[in-house]
Formats: structure tokens, sequence, C-alpha cells
């Protein structure tokens, strides 16, 4: 038992301590799966031991099952109902130790030191009692949901009997962390207590409670589940809306989501045992669908590995800013030196005049009026490049406009000749704004997303010749600010915006087609997009759209308009007078009443045809193309790996996350069936569909992004 | 094969379906029971005749549970040999109770039958059945489940039918109802309903507003706008039907059909069942079938079944000369009139549910007595009656007089 300490006290009851070695967190995995199955099992059978506490040596009490090896059982090269049954009867394994602490007639207190998730916090809830540690940052939750899965280990049970069905769905469904406090309060757990006390607290239960109090309230006969019984007339009427009100935020493109509900409405009325092997069925074949494999992959393991930065160079000694400099306090500057203010960052803002750079103020007012206080003094609005001496990285932020931000460079570097300078830029490429710097070597390109608050991805350009440095201290400066980074190298509008405007993009050329403006946005959020192509060209606002294609034309010396999609946003730009929603008109119309409405005048702009596509036909259509661009991209190099695309196409613009990511989608369709889709579409759409060399020869090699489970297995 | 002909049909007068409705104080096995003992008495029918009873009801629990086909008829003192069974597709369960009735004639397995049907939506509510269709996950996802209210809206928003024009069709059938009460049109199926004192409970359909204007219209909410945001319902059905930006939600209290209790019930039999039972017949069934349509928009069946009905039947639409289709919400109604070209002067002359109610398990069978009713009191031949149904389908019947 080397993943545990098993040790027995003096009045008979067993402390078991999670504590595996060459972790920084405990997991669930198949060794200490069995660890525990073993400790559990000499509880229950030496008569001399009265109970048992299991509690964690380290910080966090157990953070969850270890997803690659689930993973691992998923897609071992096994015929798909073989790997189904083998993650079934882990599971399921798994479960009746569960119940063994549930039913063996002793009883287990969990003493919650730390964070326990996901599987972490289903060994507990299968304890006879829990209690957790007095401190409010404990995190308690099944978080499963969020990266494609379902909580396997009986946790959507537990809670359903718990809470009651309906009140149970949304926890499980948003996979959201409670505190210790709000789960006291949902009886999640039964106790809060002071750390220092917890294993005496758990003993002292132990030791004065009786037979009846380890019973579990659904192992004890005539057991009503508490809440809305679907059997009644109103409680009836209440799943039917939360069924319906599921379907309308996952577009059933969430195969884990309806799994969850599912398990839950199957599982309340059978017997726990049951309705633990119902759990387990659909944890199991789940796992075995492409849909949950890439979640796991794209959101879990290789966004983590993201925020581990293997890209940093590992010889240039880790720097915390501790002054930053912004230019420009616009809308982006002004978030920049927001966002860094609050990871505790000086921030230094530039702008033209006084009163200019004062905006940044009264944007921190504006958003954060609760910790304006606080954050305010951190920032120094200031008009003179002087004050900027002394800062680490210095980010320009100012009109995207290639001569404005030459001699904004030129400027920082009279004060700061040694600072890191980076551009927010998010279309004109590093290197050719490098020119104007006498150090191109320490210029380097931060693209933020906006809001800058709220988007957690920053992707960070590499010019031609940027040096590691510049690279080391922009990935240090994002760590900082606790978001993610992924590292691209320089290309007009870079990775995440090249690929986002096809979708935009994609839109515009469909209302051009004649294709019926709401199938057009409903399509895109069947698709899975966050947010409908012309509603976000609404969003990004119609005018910088078309200044952004203007300035395109301009710089690689094409015609403009360039497309119809061009043409389309220069007419309601300046024709129409339409600038999206800050205008109040745009695609939609924005009545000071009520919901938007898609203009009714866009009709006579490009008349609708009378026979439309298939929904499925506009979905594809704005999936693929923006596949097609991250292939392109991957290829032309933009892009290092297939999970740097993945997770920029997730944290960046909120690529359909049911796919894993534009690469992830490519690889759950075949190369081949993709490549014939492009062809299909270029033939028909436009020459925008052909589909790359590099993706036709995969297609004939049979081959894939992300290595098959075939070939890992050779590689292992 | 051998001909199914009607020689009976009887309804109760339908009461409002609530607290203060004056049939709520009548047991549901009692209101069937009602109808029953009216086709027995009026026609002298020896029930030991009687080879199966087939009775509609959409809501078959509590009071109305336990085989209110089987427990009515002991209820109404028929033979003990008379059996009974209950039907159930949904809305249109009294009618196809007739079918089935009929389609024992026609096979040759039984001389005499009743189909009808029984609704007592006061005292046992709509959804008091409380079906896996809508709460189990799996099913609402696969059939994209709607209430049938945003059904009626979503008709109304793809085929562009205005709050104007469905205010306008309920108007026009308070007025239409009004005036066939007023002409007593319904006096031959009109069974009036009784206490035990032999005082009148109810002997006109309660539900009626005939006074009522289109101000009178404007003046209502929308009835599923809120359920349509807020439940989501709305989302769900643009899901299924992406080419619709937004629900235009027109339907409300007065243009959809009214909640009442009622029952009803119609004597079949073959030829020779009418000589022994000393009847004359007044119709024979000519055809009847159902159909299955898109389960979340759910109520656009009846065009599909009336055209699979037809040409069963050799017929087109110029060959019926009534046409009744039950008014679940107006636009259903002006979809169907739309679709299959009918002239409005030839399709629920009488009014309908919107003015008199819809008792769920009893209106189909009601309908196609107002029907045959009509084209004795007119002198015409041919009626098509129809329904739309609940997780999409539709039923309809061709009768002709004899």
């Amino acid at each position: 038992m080397q993943n545990l300490k098993f040790e027995v006290n003096a009045d008979g009851v067993a402390i078991i301590t999670f504590d595996m070695p060459g972790r920084t967190m405990n997991v669930l995995n198949e060794a200490s799966i069995a660890d525990y199955a073993e400790a559990v099992e000499r509880v229950l059978s030496d008569d001399t031991i009265k109970g048992a506490v299991v509690t964690s040596a380290k910080p966090a009490f157990i953070a969850g099952a270890d997803l690659d090896w689930i993973l691992s059982l998923a897609q071992a090269d096994l015929p798909a109902n073989q790997r189904a049954i083998n993650v079934y009867n882990t599971v399921l394994n798994l479960q009746k130790i569960f119940r063994r602490t549930e039913k063996g007639g002793k009883p287990f207190v969990a003493a919650i030191n730390g964070l326990a998730l996901g599987g972490g916090l289903e060994l507990c809830l299968a304890c006879t009692r829990r209690i957790v540690a007095d401190d409010p940052r404990i995190q308690l939750g099944l978080p499963e949901a969020k990266v494609g899965l379902l909580p396997g280990g009986g946790g959507t049970q537990r809670f359903a009997r718990i809470l009651g069905p309906l009140q149970a769905l949304p926890l499980l469904i948003e996979g959201r962390s409670l505190s210790p406090d709000e789960a006291l309060k949902l009886k999640i757990i039964d106790e809060v207590s002071p750390a220092d006390q917890l294993v005496s607290k758990a003993v002292e239960w132990i030791l004065t409670s009786s037979p009846e109090d380890w019973i579990k309230p659904w192992d004890r006969k005539g057991y009503k589940l508490p809440g809305d019984d679907p059997r009644t007339l109103e409680g009836s009427f209440a799943f039917s809306a939360a069924n319906a009100l599921q379907r309308k935020k996952t577009y059933g493109n969430y195969p884990n989501l309806d799994a969850i509900q599912k398990a839950v409405y199957d599982g309340m009325i059978v017997p726990i045992d049951t309705a633990i092997r119902i759990e387990s069925r659909l944890f199991a074949s789940l796992m075995t669908t492409d849909v949950a494999k890439n979640m796991v992959r794209t959101q879990f393991i290789n966004l983590q590995k993201a925020n581990k930065q293997e890209r940093r160079p590992a010889d240039v000694p880790a720097r915390t800013i501790a002054k930053l400099g912004v230019i420009g306090a616009g809308m982006m500057g002004a978030a920049i030196a927001h966002v860094a203010a609050k990871a505790g960052i000086p921030v230094v803002v530039v702008d033209q005049d006084a009163a200019s750079a004062e905006k940044v103020h009264n944007h921190i007012r504006a958003v954060n009026a609760k910790s304006a206080d606080k954050l305010l003094p951190l920032i120094t609005p200031v008009s003179d490049y002087a004050e900027l001496a002394g800062a680490d990285l210095i980010i320009e932020a100012v009109f995207e406009d290639s001569a404005v931000k030459s001699d904004v460079i030129r400027k920082i570097e009279q004060v700061c000749p040694d600072a890191i300078i980076a551009s927010n830029t998010s279309s004109i490429p590093i290197s050719d704004l490098a020119r104007a710097s006498s150090k191109p070597d320490r210029f380097i390109g931060l693209h933020f997303f906006s809001p800058v608050e709220r988007m957690p991805l920053v992707e960070i350009i590499m010019g031609e010749q940027t040096g590691n440095e510049a690279l080391a201290l922009a990935i240090d400066f994002v760590k900082q600010l606790r978001k993610t980074s992924i590292v691209v190298n320089d290309g007009r509008f870079f990775y995440t915006s090249r690929v986002f405007a096809t979708y935009t993009t994609e839109g515009c050329l469909m209302v051009q087609d004649g294709i019926a403006p709401a199938l057009i946005e409903n399509a895109g959020r069947m698709a899975g997009m966050p947010v409908a192509p012309l509603a976000l060209c609404d969003e990004i606002s119609l005018d910088l759209i078309y200044r952004i294609n203007q300035q395109d034309a301009k710089d690689t010396e094409r015609a403009f308009p360039g497309s119809p999609a061009e043409a389309l946003i220069q007419r309601m730009v300046a024709k129409e007078g339409r600038l999206g929603r800050k205008s109040r008109k745009g695609f939609y119309d924005y009545p000071a009443e009520g919901k938007k409405r898609l203009w009714p005048g866009l009709a006579e702009l490009a008349s609708v045809q009378e026979t439309q596509p298939d929904v499925e036909t506009v979905k594809l259509r704005l999936l693929t193309i923006q596949a097609l661009e991250a292939a392109r991209c991957l290829e032309e190099g933009i892009v290092a790996t297939p999970a740097d695309a993945d997770v920029g196409a997730y944290l960046g613009w909120g690529f359909a996350p049911w796919t894993g990511g534009p690469l992830s989608y490519i690889d759950m369709l075949g190369a081949k069936k993709f490549v014939e889709i492009c062809n299909d579409f270029a033939a028909r759409f436009g020459d925008r569909f052909r589909p790359t060399a590099g993706l036709v020869e995969m297609a004939e090699q049979n081959g894939s992004f992300y290595p098959s489970a075939a070939s890992r297995q050779e590689a292992a | 094969m051998q001909d199914c002909f009607i020689y009976d049909a009887v309804r109760t007068p339908r009461g409002r379906g609530r607290p203060d409705g004056a049939l709520h104080e009548v047991p549901p096995l009692d209101l069937a029971a009602h109808s029953l003992r009216a086709l027995r008495d009026r026609n002298n029918l020896d029930t030991s005749l009687v080879d199966d009873i087939v009775l509609g009801c959409v809501m078959p629990v509590g009071e109305q549970g336990s085989n209110v086909g089987r427990i009515a008829a002991l209820n109404a003192d028929y033979a003990e040999t008379a059996p009974g069974v209950q039907i159930n597709r949904y809305c249109a369960s009294g009618l196809e109770a007739v079918n089935m009735a009929a389609a024992q004639i026609m096979s040759g397995q039984s001389e005499v039958t009743i189909g009808g049907g029984v609704e007592s939506m006061s005292r046992v509510p709509m959804g008091a059945d409380a079906g896996g269709w809508f709460t189990d996950p799996e099913v609402a996802f696969k059939t994209y489940y709607t209430p049938q209210g945003i059904g009626a809206d979503l008709i109304a928003t793809k085929w562009g039918f205005s709050r104007t024009d469905v205010d306008a069709y309920a108007v026009e059938s308070q007025r239409r109802a009004a005036r066939a009460w007023e002409e007593n049109r319904f006096a031959r199926s009109i069974v009036p309903i009784y206490d035990e004192l032999g005082q009148v409970l109810l002997d006109r359909d309660e539900h009626m507003r005939p006074q009522t204007t289109m101000q009178d219209l404007a003046a209502l909410k929308p009835a599923f706008a809120v359920m349509g945001d807020a439940m989501g319902y709305d989302a769900v059905a643009m899901q299924r039907y992406p080419e619709v930006e937004a629900l235009d939600h027109v339907h409300h209290g007065g243009n959809s059909s009214g909640i009442v209790d009622g029952s009803a019930a119609v004597l079949l039999g073959s030829k020779e069942a009418g000589i022994r039972m000393g009847l004359k017949p007044r119709a024979r069934i000519r055809a009847f079938t159902s159909i299955g349509s898109e389960p979340s928009i759910m109520l656009t069946g009846p065009e599909k079944v009336t055209r699979k009905v037809l040409a069963r039947a050799g017929m087109t639409t110029s060959d019926i000369d009534l046409f009744e289709l039950n008014e679940a919400f107006a636009s259903v109604v002006l979809l169907f009139q739309h679709l299959l070209d009918i002239d409005p002067n030839i399709l629920n002359v009488n009014g309908g549910a919107i003015a008199m109610g819809h008792p769920l398990g009893a209106t189909g069978a009601m309908i196609l007595g107002t029907a045959l009713d009509e084209l004795e009191r007119t002198n015409r031949s041919t009626a098509l009656v129809t329904l739309c149904v609940g997780a999409g389908m539709g039923t309809a019947t061709i009768i002709e007089r004899v």
C-alpha cells in the first residue's frame, strides 16, 4: 500500500492517509484504488478495528481520477465494445469498493483537509460521514462535465439522492465547485471543522456514533428521493422544463451532458446498486465516444500541458514583472492594465495627454467598481514616455496602424533601451513592426482578446528575430496574469484571428449566397459556436471589420472588396450606416426593449433563395472552413502542434467545444471524409474550401493529427 | 369486408373544465355512462347485442383509470356480456375509438359496437398521466419535445399566420357555434345532463362566448410566450426548425380549444345488425386511417392524414361536401385550409372546439356526430372528420349518408 499510510490508533480506529509518492496531488488510478480497496477490506475484516478515518497527507485531499489512465483504457487497441466493457468493469470495481464503505457495517469518515474533486469527492460521498476543514478556498465538486465526462464513481446518484434530482442536475452539468460552507448547506458534507481538529473529530464521531447512524438514507427501508418526482403531475412538468432547458443550452452536442441527465433520470427511482450499474454503463459507453476523448484531451490534458509552458526556454531564468508599461489607454490598453493590476503588477499607462491616459481609471471604475479603490493606486496614467523607465515589459496597444505603432516603438526605445517590447496587434506581422525596433530580438507579439478580463488566452507571436529572453518573459508574464498562452509564429492575423475570421466571413458569404439569415445564425449556434456568425460581426462592429478588410487589401496590395463578404460589410457600413451593436443597427436591430431581431432590410441587400439548404450543410460549412484554416496554419508553421491549435481555438474563440478543437474535429471525421467534404464544398461554394496538400496526403495515408490508438501502442 | 353503418350518435353538452363548471360534479365514469345510457335508451338497444365498447380517454389515470370503456358500460347497466376497452390516440381518441369499433364490424368479427370517449378535464387534469415522453430526457431530446401550444405558435410563425388571422378565425368559430345553437343544429346529438332530482345540470355547451369581438381577443396575452422562453421550449422548437428566427406567440385562451368536460358515443353495426336492432342506418363509414407526422411541431397531421385517407378511398377533396377539423388551435385549421385549399364555407360550419371546447378523449366522436347532423340538415352526402394528434399524428374518417 505505497499510495497510502494505514495506521490503527489506540482507540482502534484506522487512519487511512493518502500520500502518493512522486506526485503533488493524490489521484485515483489503478494502484491507489487497489491500495484503498485493501485498506477498506482490512478495516472491515479486522474485528479489533472499529472504523476508519480517510484523509490525505498532501495539501489537497484527492484531485480526482487519473484521466490519462481512464483515457488509455478507453483508447486501447480493442474493439469498441470490449474497450467499453473494460472501462465499465474498472469503474464498477471502484463503485463496489465505495459500496463496501457504505454497507460494510463499520463507519468510514472522510476528513477532507483540502480540495476534493471528481472521484476524490465521490470517494467521500460513499463514506459514512464527511468533515471538511474550515477553509473557504477548499473546492468540493464534480467537474467531470466540464471536460466532456460524467461522474462515474456514483456522483450522479448520490448527488441526486442527497439534493433531489432537479437540484443535483445543475451542479452536475455545470461542474461547479462548492466551498465547504456551500456544501454544508446543501448537505453534501456533514460538518466543517478547524483543520487541526479534522481527524480527532472524525475519530470521536466513530467512537460515539451507533450502528444506526452508519446506514445511508438510500439504504434504509422506505427511502424516498427528495425533490420533484417525475411520476407526478407537477414533477413531470418540472422535468419536462429541465429537459428543454438542457437542450436549449447544449443543442444536443454534448453526449456527456445527455448522459448525466439520463443517469439521474434512469437511476433515481431504482435501488442504488442498480443505479450505480446504470451510471457505470453510461460512463463506459461515453468514454469510447470521440467527443469525450477529444474534450478530455484538449480541455483537460493539453490545457494542463499548455499551462506547464513546455515552450519556455529553460536557460532563461524566471522573471517576475515588477513594472509594466502600457501604451494607449483605449479599450485594449486599459483592460490589459486592469488585469495586470489585478495580478498585483504596478502599471504605467501612457497616452497622448493626461486626460486620455485617465481613461484607464474610468475603464476600471466601470467594469470593476468593487475593486477600483484597491487597483487604481497600482495604475499610473501619464503622458510622458519617460515614466516608463525601469519597466520590465512594455506593451503597445495603440491604433491598429503600422506607422503609428512604429512611431510608438521608437519612442519607447528612447526611454527604455533594455525593456522587452510587445505589440498587442491582432493583424500586423510582428516581423514588420520589428523593423521599427533597434533590438528586434527583444520585440514580441502579445495578442490579448477582448474582453481581456474574461478571455483566458493570450497568443504570443514570435517575430523572425524574436529571441529567447523576450519569449521567456512573455510566457512568465502571461502566467503571472493567470492566463494561458500559446506560442505561434508570425504571419498575417497570426493564428486565432486568422481562423476565427473565416467563421464570420463564411456567415457573410452565406448571406450573399441567399441563405436565410435566421438559418445561418441558428446553424452557427447549433454547430456549437458560442455566438452566431452575423451576431458576432455585430459584436465586433462592422466598421472595425470594414477597416481591417481595407487595411489588409492595402497591405497585401490586393483589390478591395476582395470577396462578396467584404462587399457586404462595405455596403452595411458605407451605404446603410449600420455599424453593429454599438450603434444599435447592424445585421440585427437592437430595440430599446425586447430582444434583438435580424434586420429585415438584409433581404434587399441579398435576396433569400427560394430553396434553402439543409441545416446540417450550413453547420458543416461553418465548421469545415475553420478546421481547414487551422490545418493550413499548422501546415504553414504558424502553430507548432495540433494541441496548440486546438487549445488556442478552445480558449481563443470558443470553437465548438464538443469537437475538442478544429484539428480534433478533422480527426473525428477522418481525414478522408474531411477532404471529401472540402472537395465537395470547393466545387459548390468556392476555392477557399480546397483542401491543403498536407490534408490530401493525410487522407491518402489514412493518417490523423493526433496519434491513433494503434500507433500509440506501437510507440509504447 | 362488410359495410359498417352509423346508427346513432350522441354527445353530452360540454361543461367548463373548471371547478365552477356544470359537469365538475359528475364523476368521469358517470359522464361516460351518460352517453352510453342515452344511446341505449333512445334506440331501445338490447345491450346484449353489443360486441364491444371502445372508449377514448387521454388521461386514463385516477378516476378515469382502470379501463373506462368496461367500467362505464357496467356503470350504465349494460349487459355484462358487453365488453369494453379504453384506447388513447391523444386528441383523436374519440374518433379512433369509432374507427377501431368500425374495424371490428368491417372485418366481420363483430356485429354491433360502440365507439366514443370521455374526458373530465376538470377532475383529471391534462398531464395527470405524467408521461415519460417529456420527462425521460433521452426521449424528450430525441423527439424535440415541446408542448402543443408551442407547436401551434410555430405553425403560425412558419406559415405566416398573424395574430389577427388567428383571432379572426376564433371570432368566426364563436359566431358559427352560436348560430348553430340558435338554429338547434345540434339538437339531434345533444343529450342534456340531469341530476338525481331531474333538474337540468347542463343542456348547452357552457364554454361559448358568442359575443367575442376582435377587440376582446386583442386584449388577451399570448399563453405560451412565457413558457416558451423561460422553460426553453422555443429554443427546442427552433433547433428542429432552424429556419425560424423567433417564435411568434399568437395563441391564447381565446383562439385555442377550450378545456371542458364531456362524453360521446356512436352506435355502429353491420347491415344485418341494423335489421336485428330495428334501426335505420344514418351513414356508412367509407374509410379511415391515421398517420404519423413530425412530433415536435406536433400538429401538422390533419393535412397528411387527409391526403392519405382520400387516396385510400379513391377520392379528392372535391368529393367531400363537409370538412370537420378539430379546432385544437386556430393555426391548425388555417394551415389545413391553406395546404389543401379548402373552402372555409364547408369547413367547421358550426364552429368547433375554440367556441365549445375539446374534451380530449371524447371530441373525435363528438365532431363525427356534428358532421353527420349537418349532412342530414343540409341534405349533403360526404363528410371528412379529422383531428391533429399529440406526438405528431393525424386521424381521419370519411362518412357518407345512405
